[in-house]
């Protein structure tokens, strides 16, 4: 294979292989898999702009800085975060989903199916876009709302944000768009202090309850009203 | 029958027929051999299961009362079934001479038929235990067509042809690269669904908890058990031409129509190599699992759709 077909099949690879990962985070019920998944997306989306680049101009520093930031902290430090706040709160799966994970497939497939025909006719900006960049970022956005939403664990509701975050990348990345290094920068502090605060908050909310199932916490509302519920609550403390 | 009759074609054709009907049995004995392997051990001679069918044939069999006569039959129907179907695929990369518009939905149906004589003659032998393993197989099996069904519709769409042959020897490959490979791997698991290979069951088990395959044909012996060995080799050596003549590029491809022969002869025993690495390295999922991974199979099968009814838009 000569090198220039390779690159032409690197880009799509790797845009299946996000989509492949969408499918893999909608099935997969181990926590330390499900961020190791998320890890995988980082590094993929930290490849895209690299991918897409033309080599033939002089190394561009500013890409290859933020696609080392993207990657370092994506692929290493958040999973990191994650996995080390996962194993304090003593939580290794998610167990009792509020859907199943073979509806989960069917229904991010689904989301898969509605984006490529949603995405069929959005303009491609440039020559060398890739055509699935569009639809696959979609699906991996439509994915993080699905797990944010269909989970109940608070870290898997992290995971889910961190994929739909992980969409918006790449939809970026894939489309070309140029937003500088400052605006780059301040997305991925943004993220980092969210699953930073996120991280402590799990954390507590294990240290109190010994469970970190966010749909419980409902019962902790004035508007509520269950005093039964509270009761139990406070009887597990 | 052909338009333009092409008696070399044909001939190619028959060859790759005949060595089917003739090799099959061997795909089983290079799985053990090479498990055998994995394991540190000799294992069983390469052309046991051979032996085991001669000897088989040569015994007698005997059905309980309570069955009403199918089960001494269904073995035989269904490699009728099979053997039938097989007239449709592309052997030695040639389109079939039996080949006719429409024929994919002919193998799907035979293949369906076979499954479901089967399931019906373990039913028949009144024993619960046969009972069971014909629930498990048609509920896996539901799930299992579905993704077959997808890998159809995929090739049906990529290659514009009702026609089993043609679309398999169709030159596809290398236009949709990602497509074919999802496709491929949708179908690889199916064929170890279908072939009931280590993953989703263990031909070598005889445990009530894992079996759904042998359970089926537990009160079976003599020529039927043959006919179920032989059946069964079978059905693994046409799903493997069905993969690897998806994969690889069409006869017209070869400097020599006997290199394709060879070439694909020479993958299933491939395909056969990494079945036998594959069950000496990986374990039996657990039954929930199964259904989950036959729903995976069905999502590549999906994405490849995808892929490929969505890439000519630019």
């Amino acid at each position: 294979m000569n090198t220039a077909s390779f690159f032409e099949n690197f880009l799509p690879a790797l845009f299946a292989l996000l989509l492949a990962m969408d499918l893999l985070l909608a099935v997969s019920s181990r926590l330390l898999h499900c961020i190791r998944l998320v890890a995988f997306q980082g590094l993929i989306i930290g490849l895209i702009p690299l991918a897409m680049w033309q080599w033939t101009t002089p190394p561009h520093t500013e890409l290859i800085v933020i696609a080392g930031l993207n990657i370092a902290l994506k692929c290493a430090l958040i999973p990191y975060l994650l996995a080390r706040t996962m194993r304090s709160a003593h939580v290794c799966r998610e167990l009792e989903p509020l859907v199943g994970y073979g509806t989960s497939l069917l229904i991010v497939l689904a989301a898969a199916a509605f984006s490529f025909f949603f995405c069929r006719e959005l303009p491609l900006p440039g020559e060398n876009v890739s055509f699935l960049a569009a639809p696959v970022a979609f699906t991996t956005i439509l994915t993080g709302l699905f797990l944010i939403v269909s989970r109940k664990k608070a870290i898997t509701q992290a995971i889910g944000f961190l994929t739909f975050e992980n969409g918006i990348t790449a939809f970026g990345a894939g489309m070309a768009l140029e937003y500088g290094l400052v605006v780059e920068l301040g997305i991925l502090l943004d993220v980092f202090v969210l699953v930073f605060v996120m991280g402590i908050a799990v954390f507590r909310i294990s240290r109190e309850f010994q469970h970190i199932d966010s749909d419980r916490l409902n019962t902790l509302g004035d508007w509520s009203g269950d005093d039964e519920n509270e009761a139990e609550m406070k009887g597990e403390n | 029958m052909m338009e333009s009759f092409d008696l070399f074609g044909v001939l190619l054709w028959f060859t790759g027929f005949a060595a089917a009907l003739l090799l099959s049995p061997l795909l089983g004995g290079i799985i053990n051999k090479v498990k055998a392997f994995f394991a540190g051990r000799k294992g069983p001679r390469i052309l046991q299961l051979y032996y085991d069918i001669a000897k088989l044939l040569k015994k007698g069999s005997i059905r309980s009362t309570t069955s009403g006569g199918l089960v001494s039959v269904f073995p035989l129907l269904n490699v009728t079934a099979l053997l039938t179907a097989s007239l449709l695929l592309p052997f030695s990369f040639a389109v079939s001479p039996f080949s006719f518009e429409g024929d994919l939905l002919l193998f799907l149906y035979l293949l369906g038929f076979g499954r479901v004589i089967t399931t019906l003659g373990a039913l028949d032998t009144g024993s619960s235990f046969e009972g069971m393993g014909a629930s498990r197989e048609l509920q896996f099996s539901v799930l299992a067509e579905l993704a077959f069904l997808g890998i159809a519709a995929f090739l049906v769409i990529e290659t514009k042809t009702y026609t089993l042959s043609a679309m398999l020897t169709g030159s596809h490959a290398g236009l949709h690269i990602l497509a074919e490979l999802c496709a491929a791997f949708a179908l690889f698991i199916v064929l170890l669904v279908e072939s009931c290979r280590v993953p989703f069951d263990d031909p070598e088990t005889h445990l009530e908890l894992t079996m759904i395959h042998e359970a089926m044909v537990l009160d079976n012996g003599g020529p039927g058990l043959a006919f179920i060995h032989y059946g069964a080799g079978l059905k693994l050596w046409m799903l493997s031409t069905f993969l690897v003549s998806m994969v690889l590029p069409g006869c017209s491809f070869y400097a020599s129509p006997w290199i394709g022969l060879i070439l694909q002869i020479g993958s299933i025993f491939c395909v056969a190599v990494l079945i036998g690495i594959l069950e000496s390295t990986t374990a039996r999922y657990r039954f929930l699992k199964v259904p989950q991974m036959l729903l995976a199979a069905f999502a590549f099968s999906a994405v490849a759709l995808l892929l490929l009814i969505f890439q000519g838009v630019k």
